[in-house]
C-alpha cells in the first residue's frame, strides 16, 4: 500500500467522520461529540494532506496563522442574538476559498495544458462550476451579513464602523477590478489575443458589484431583469470557458458576473425571509466545496461539500414551508400589504393598551403559560429577563412553556439558541403543532416581539399575503398579552387583527424592560 | 469519464446520506447544525493546501491558494469553535 492509498484512507476516514457528526446533531446530548467528530475529521483530512506529500510551508502557515486568529476571534466575541450574521459570514469564507481554489487550479492546468498533459472536460465544468456558486455565495453571504447588521440597503445614518465596512468592502472590490484589469493590460501576463475586453468587462462587473452594495434600497426598477441577465451570461460565459480553458480572463469575468447575480439575488431578500436566504447560502458553500472536489478530484470534498449541499437544501425547504412560500416567490416575489389588506386604523379600533399590574392580575392563578419570542427578543436581548419572569411564574405554580416558530428570528433555530443561552431546559422549548394542539388549555400566552407568526389572518383570509402560513394560533388561548413598541406592522406590512382581539392586551414597551417591568409587578402583587 | 462517473457517485450517495441523516435533526438544532455543517463546508482547506504547498508554481497561484488557506481556515476554526460555544449552552442544565 503506498502513501497515495494510505492518503485516500484518511479521507475516507474524514467522510465517515463528517456523516457521525451531521447523525450525532439529532440530540442534544450527541451534538456536543458530533461536533467533536466533524473537527476531528477536519483534522485527518489536513494532516492527510499536509504530509501525503512534499510541501512548501511558508505560504500554508501564514494563511493558516491568520484564518485561525480571526476564526477564533469571531467565534468567542460574537454575541448569541447576532448568529445569523455570523454563519452567514462563515457561509461567504467557504464560498471565497472555493473560488480562489478554482482559479489557482486552473492556471495550474493551463501550465500542464500548455506541457502537453491533457485537461479533461470534467475539471473544466467543475472549475465553472466553482467559480458561479463561489462568486454568488461569497458575495451573496456578503449582502446577507450586511443587511442583518443593516448597514446594507438603508437609509439611515450608520455607526463609523458600518460605513467603513460598507466603502471598504464596495472600495475594495472596485479596485481590485480595476487593479487586476491594469494589471493584466500592462503585463500582458499570458493572456490570449483580443482579452483585452473580456478584461476590462470584469473591471466593469466589479464596479457595478460596488455600485449596488452603495444602493440606499433593496429594490429598484429592473432588478429582476438583472437577475436573469446574470444568470444568464454567467452560464455563457461558463460556456466559453470549458471550450476555452487556455483564457483565464474569461475565468475572471465569469467570477465576476456571478458575483453581481450573488449581490442581486440576496439584497432583496429582507426581514422574516432571512432564514431562506442564509439556509440557502449554507447550501451553496458547500455546493461550491462539492465542485471544488471534482476540480481537483478529491473525494473527500466531494463528500462534505454534497453533505453540507443537501443540508441547507432541506432547511431551505423547511423555513419556505412554515411561511407558505415557494423559494421562487422569495428570490423573485414581493411581499407587502395589497389593495385588499384592511386599513390599519379601521382594525385597530378596539385595542386595549394595558400595565404591568393588570398583567400581573391576567397572571395570577394562571396554570398555563407559553411564551411565544419572534424577533424583537432578540433585538431587546430579552432573552434572560424572559427566563426570570419563567421561573418566577413557575415559582407561583404556573406551568411554562415556550413555542418556537420556525421562522421566528433570522435564521433556523435563532431563538432556540438565545434561550439556550438563558438556560431554558431544552424540553421546555415546543414545535408549533404541538402547542397548537393544546392552545385551549393555555391561559396566557406572552408573545415578545412577534408579529406576523401569530397573526390569525393566515388562516382566515385567503386574499392576505400570508395566507396558508402556518402559525402559532395564540388567539385561541384565553388570555394574550402582546408585548410589542407600537403598532407597526411585521415583515408582511399588514395589520393583525390579534391587537384588537377581546382576549389580547398590548403591552407597549420595549421586550426587555417590559418583561423587567411585569417581573416587578408579580412579585409586588403577591 | 471513468474517475468523473467514480466522483459522481460518491456525490449523488452523499446526497441521499445528507438528507437522510439531517432530516432527523430537531428544529431546535438548526442553528448550532447550520454553523457546523458550515465548518464541515470549509473541507475546501484541502484543495487550498494542496495548491498553497505545491513547487515550482507561478507566484499568482501562491497568493490565490494562500489566501484560500485563509479564508477556508475561518471557516472551519470559526464554525466549529462557535458551535461548540452554542453546543455548550443546550447542554447546561439548571
Amino acid at each position: 500500500m503506498g502513501l497515495k492509498d494510505l492518503q485516500n484512507l484518511a479521507y475516507l476516514l474524514a467522510a465517515v467522520l463528517f456523516i457521525l457528526d451531521l447523525k450525532w446533531m439529532s440530540h442534544p446530548r450527541t451534538a456536543v461529540r458530533g461536533n467533536y467528530a466533524g473537527a476531528l475529521g477536519m483534522a485527518v483530512a489536513v494532516g492527510a494532506t499536509l504530509f501525503g506529500q512534499d510541501m512548501i510551508w511558508k505560504y500554508i502557515v501564514i494563511g493558516a496563522v491568520v484564518g485561525t486568529v480571526i476564526g477564533i476571534l469571531m467565534a468567542t466575541r460574537v454575541k448569541m442574538t447576532a448568529m445569523p450574521e455570523m454563519v452567514g459570514l462563515l457561509n461567504g469564507f467557504g464560498g471565497g476559498a472555493s473560488v480562489l481554489v478554482a482559479g489557482a487550479a486552473l492556471v495550474m492546468a493551463q501550465q500542464a495544458l500548455a506541457a502537453g498533459s491533457p485537461f479533461g472536460m470534467q475539471e473544466r465544468i467543475a472549475t465553472v462550476a466553482s467559480a458561479i456558486i463561489g462568486s454568488v455565495t461569497f458575495f451573496g453571504s456578503y449582502v446577507a451579513f450586511g443587511k442583518l447588521a443593516e448597514f446594507l440597503a438603508v437609509k439611515w445614518k450608520l455607526k463609523p464602523w458600518q460605513s467603513a465596512v460598507k466603502y471598504g468592502f464596495a472600495g475594495v472590490t472596485a479596485l481590485g477590478g480595476l487593479g487586476y484589469a491594469l494589471g493584466a493590460t500592462f503585463s500582458g501576463a499570458g493572456l490570449p489575443e483580443g482579452a483585452a475586453p473580456l478584461v476590462w468587462g470584469t473591471f466593469v462587473s466589479l464596479a457595478v458589484v460596488g455600485g449596488l452594495l452603495l444602493l440606499k434600497k433593496d429594490r429598484f426598477p429592473g432588478m429582476n431583469a438583472l437577475k436573469w441577465l446574470a444568470a444568464a451570461a454567467s452560464v455563457a460565459l461558463g460556456v466559453l470557458l470549458v471550450l476555452d480553458p487556455q483564457n483565464g480572463a474569461l475565468f475572471w469575468l465569469l467570477t465576476g458576473v456571478a458575483a453581481i447575480l450573488g449581490v442581486v439575488l440576496t439584497v432583496s431578500i429582507g426581514g422574516a425571509d432571512m432564514p431562506v436566504a442564509i439556509a440557502l447560502l449554507n447550501s451553496y458553500s458547500g455546493l461550491a466545496g462539492a465542485a471544488t472536489g471534482f476540480v481537483i478530484n478529491n473525494n473527500v470534498l466531494i463528500v462534505a461539500g454534497s453533505l453540507v449541499g443537501a443540508s441547507g437544501i432541506i432547511l431551505t425547504q423547511i423555513m419556505c414551508k412554515a411561511m407558505n412560500r415557494s423559494l421562487v416567490n422569495v428570490l423573485f416575489g414581493t411581499m407587502g400589504p395589497t389593495s385588499e389588506t384592511p386599513d390599519a386604523d379601521e382594525v385597530y379600533r378596539t385595542v386595549k393598551a394595558t400595565s404591568p399590574e393588570e398583567i400581573a392580575m391576567t397572571l395570577d392563578g394562571a396554570q398555563r403559560v407559553i411564551f411565544v419570542p419572534g424577533y424583537g427578543m432578540a433585538v431587546a436581548q430579552a432573552q434572560h429577563a424572559v427566563q426570570t419572569l419563567a421561573n418566577l411564574l413557575e415559582q407561583r405554580g404556573s406551568q411554562v412553556e415556550f413555542a418556537i416558530h420556525p421562522v421566528a428570528g433570522r435564521m433556523p433555530g435563532h431563538m432556540n439558541v438565545l434561550l439556550a443561552e438563558a438556560n431554558v431546559a431544552y424540553e421546555k422549548l415546543r414545535e408549533m403543532d404541538d402547542v397548537n394542539a393544546e392552545m385551549e388549555q393555555v391561559d396566557v400566552a406572552i408573545v415578545v416581539g412577534a408579529n406576523d407568526v401569530v397573526n390569525p389572518v393566515a388562516l382566515t383570509d385567503p386574499k392576505s399575503p400570508i395566507a396558508g402560513m402556518p402559525i402559532i394560533d395564540v388567539s385561541r388561548a384565553r388570555n394574550v398579552i402582546m408585548i410589542k413598541r407600537s403598532l407597526s406592522p411585521g415583515f408582511a406590512g399588514i395589520p393583525n387583527p390579534l391587537f384588537a382581539a377581546a382576549n389580547c392586551q398590548m403591552f407597549f414597551s420595549d421586550g426587555k424592560k417590559a418583561i423587567n417591568d411585569i417581573i416587578q409587578a408579580v412579585k409586588e402583587s403577591a | 469519464m471513468g474517475t468523473f462517473v467514480a466522483a459522481l457517485t460518491v456525490f449523488v450517495l452523499a446526497v441521499f446520506i445528507g438528507f437522510e441523516v439531517i432530516s432527523k435533526v430537531p428544529s431546535t438544532l438548526h442553528t448550532p447544525l447550520m454553523s457546523g455543517s458550515n465548518a464541515i463546508s470549509g473541507i475546501t482547506i484541502v484543495g487550498s493546501l494542496i495548491l498553497a504547498g505545491m513547487e515550482n508554481t507561478p507566484t499568482i497561484v501562491y497568493v490565490l491558494a494562500g489566501v484560500a488557506v485563509a479564508f477556508a481556515t475561518i471557516n472551519v476554526v470559526g464554525g466549529f469553535v462557535v458551535t461548540h460555544r452554542m453546543l455548550g449552552m443546550f447542554r447546561k442544565k439548571r
